[in-house]
């Protein structure tokens, strides 16, 4: 995989923009323009020195305020990798902000400031990132110059938040000593902290090899679009075009057509490259079946020995992002997911997660903005799904307000595994 | 780290860019299946033609079921508006354009008469009458997160209110690869399928899938003058104040847009090996070295971008 996706929060104090800010500027993402607008910026506020943070500030409140508000996507890349990296805001009034940035990453980069050591902040941004399925979590421990690179300020840190990610269950993570200002250990090795063995950040964002979850998935394709051409040349031509969400498909492999069950074969698989005999997770691919059936949006092709669960009613966990109104029993919302759209009606809520102390707060009234918790939907059709545990493209879903059309919520099916673990 | 003369270092291989265009054609797919009314809009730059490109991938064999939009200054480069009408006519599709000169004769938009001054700001409300006229839910837009600041801040799906305008600080979320598209009547939603591209893949994929460009992307001879030390072209829409001298140079233009705001760079590349080979070294970005609007303020793509532009 040569293009990794990265989510990173924090708040101006810890260094965060500095720290992208570096990482642009050192792999010369940042064209020599840009950087003179942002000096340019520098002056205008009076700054004694290079602001790395206005490099990533986008909006012009942003860059007034010195703040961050919304998600930025930062593209950089190496002879090794491309980078998409989603930059939120960490304070908890952006919880829905770290939610969105890591859905669609595999890598969390959490930023930990070496003289405050482990903050509810930094607890907030892993637990977000394991209810989101983040695969691996890199934690830089910030500010290392301001407490003498001290190997003693480092240990206990990485020991507190080591116990944290394994009661997570993110068995995958790093941590690295540095100062982002002064660039120690961020592209190049620092030679002020040779207690610290394990190479700077870059290179280990370029050579990480992610735990692979996808072998053996079972396949798994949200049917998007039925291309029908009507034309003399295709005349019969039927093919169902989709992303795949999870495992791999074959010409000539038995599949289930679901809700139905329907079973038929591959005929022919389309790619964006020609025909092929075989694709996978996440590829956009057009399918051809042997059978004449009834199939259109919103059906799910699935492999024909392990299939995904259909029902009309399950548990999951949601974060509500709604600003005016929250989540209670009874609520009335539509939900989209994967290619598919019904009304869903909230049938229980069952407790409030405590994203910084990972824990349950008990029962609740209501979910409101940037809170996390457990509910019950009951869909006015059947879903097909898996728990996102097991399958982000098939476990998760967003809730629409139907009055404003806003994004309301976000949702994965099931219940985080570490809930119980934690004791709850 | 590698020097920024290592033209190497920033260039993608395939699987990269078939990451991209997989999420691309998702993109355009959603929009297919959920909108009643798309339109694609196609300026015969790079970046729209990369995105008519997957927007052919993504739905063939079917014939494109959507319109291509192009809003017209009356000053483009005629070897864009050649490839527009030509490509329009081999796919088959129709070809809507939004007419600046009309809607100035008309008294719609007024030209303003201060020095310097182009028809850039004049597209917005030709655009949004075009979109409305046009009863489009959805339109495509070729933009890229890597241009510019403001753009980095830009959904996938921005929606638009009954104004065109944009709102950043109040932006829908976007989750996984779940879009929302709805919207009532009046409202419709800009969609940037190309949002996670930066501009040497755009080039690349050009290479790898053989896409042919229109010419002014390559080195050619051409009467330019210079203004702001910028290289632009001498033409019935431009032409030099103030001894301003014209000669001819070899350039190529690394954005196509109107002519009276693209500037041109010295080049002898005429091949698209030899254009990425100095996109890739190139250490200013596109639009500050070849579009004078956006050196007009800081912010200048952010309060365009607010009232409905591109």
């Amino acid at each position: 995989m040569e293009l990794l996706r990265i989510a990173t929060a924090g708040s101006v104090d810890d260094g965060k923009s500095t720290l992208i800010g570096r990482l642009l500027f050192d792999s010369k993402a940042i064209y020599d323009d840009v950087l003179d607008s942002a000096e340019q910026h520098s002056r205008k506020q009076s700054s004694e020195y290079f602001n790395l943070a206005l490099l990533t500030d986008g909006l012009k409140a942003e860059r007034e305020q010195g703040i961050t508000i919304d998600v930025a996507y930062r593209y950089f890349s190496t002879p090794k990798r491309k980078f998409i990296l989603a930059d939120t805001p960490g304070h908890v009034q952006y919880t829905r902000n770290m939610v969105t940035g890591a859905s669609t990453a595999d890598v969390a980069l959490i930023i930990v400031d070496a003289r405050h050591g482990v903050v509810e902040q930094s607890r907030r941004h892993a637990v977000i990132g394991a209810l989101l399925g983040i695969k691996h979590v890199v934690v830089c421990i910030n500010k290392m110059d301001l407490v003498d690179f001290k190997e003693e300020v480092f240990r206990p840190i990485q020991d507190d938040l080591h116990e944290l990610l394994e009661e997570l269950q993110i068995g995958s993570h790093h941590f690295i000593p540095i100062s982002a200002l002064e660039g120690d250990n961020v592209v190049e090795s620092s030679d002020r902290m040779p207690w610290y063995e394990d190479g700077p950040l870059l290179p280990h964002l370029e050579d990480l090899e992610l735990p692979d979850n996808s072998e053996g998935a079972p396949f798994r394709m949200p049917v998007q679009y039925v291309i029908r051409p009507l034309s003399n040349e295709y005349h019969d031509y039927r093919g169902y075009a989709g992303t795949i969400a999870s495992g791999t498909v074959e010409v000539g492999q038995e599949i289930a057509v679901m809700p139905s069950g329907a079973l038929t074969t591959v005929t022919a698989i389309e790619t964006p490259e020609g025909e092929a005999n075989s694709a996978s997770e996440a590829e956009a691919v057009t399918i051809r079946i042997a059978d004449n059936l009834d199939i259109s949006r919103g059906a799910m092709f699935s492999s024909a020995t392990e299939r995904p669960t259909t029902d009309n009613s399950f548990d999951a966990t949601v974060c509500w992002m709604g600003e005016r109104t929250s989540l209670k029993t009874g609520s009335m919302l539509r939900i989209k997911h994967t290619t598919h759209s019904a009304r869903a009606m909230v049938s229980g809520l069952e407790c409030k997660i405590d994203i910084n102390r990972l824990a349950d707060t008990g029962a609740c009234e209501d979910l409101k903005l940037n809170e996390i918790g457990q509910v019950t939907l009951r869909t006015s059709e059947p879903l097909v799904f898996d728990k996102y545990a097991d399958s982000r493209g098939t476990g998760s879903f967003i809730l629409i307000d139907e009055s404003t059309n806003e994004t309301v919520g976000a949702g994965m099916i099931g219940r985080p595994p570490f809930i119980g673990a934690a004791g709850i | 780290m590698n020097s920024p003369d290592d033209t190497s270092s920033k260039l993608l291989t395939s699987s990269q860019l078939r990451a991209l265009e997989a999420e691309s054609i998702h993109i355009i797919r959603e929009v297919i299946a959920e909108f009643e009314r798309p339109g694609l809009l196609f300026s015969g730059g790079k970046d729209s033609i990369v995105m008519l490109h997957l927007a052919v991938k993504a739905l063939r064999p079917a014939k494109l079921p959507f319109p291509i939009v192009h809003i017209d200054t009356g000053h483009n480069f005629p070897e864009a508006i050649e490839y527009r009408d030509r490509t329009a006519k081999n796919l088959g599709i129709d070809l809507i354009v939004g007419s600046v000169p009309d809607a100035l004769e008309s008294g719609r938009v007024q030209a303003s008469t201060l020095p310097g001054a182009s028809r850039n700001r004049l597209q917005t409300p030709v655009l949004l009458d075009t979109i409305r006229d046009g009863k489009f839910d959805a339109v495509f837009g070729g933009a890229r997160r890597d241009e510019e600041r403001a753009r980095a801040k830009e959904r996938v799906y921005s929606f638009r209110d009954e104004f065109g305008q944009w709102d950043p600080k109040n932006q829908r979320p976007e989750l996984w690869n779940i879009y929302n598209g709805f919207t009532n009547t009046g409202q419709h939603i800009r969609v940037f399928p190309l949002s996670n591209w930066t501009e040497l893949d755009i080039w690349q994929y050009v290479l790898e899938e053989n896409i042919e460009l229109p010419s002014i992307y390559f080195a050619h001879e051409r009467e330019v003058f210079e203004r702001d030390g910028m290289l632009m072209a001498y033409s019935e829409f431009l032409k030099p104040e103030n001894g301003e001298k014209v000669f001819t140079e070899t350039v190529r233009f690394r954005t196509v847009g109107d002519m009276t705001i693209t500037a041109g760079l010295k080049s002898n590349a005429t091949t698209l090996e030899q254009v990425i080979a100095e996109i890739a070294v190139a250490r200013v970005s596109e639009r500050g070295e070849s579009r004078a609007d956006d050196r007009t303020s800081e912010a200048a793509m952010e309060d365009r971008k607010r009232e409905g532009y591109f």
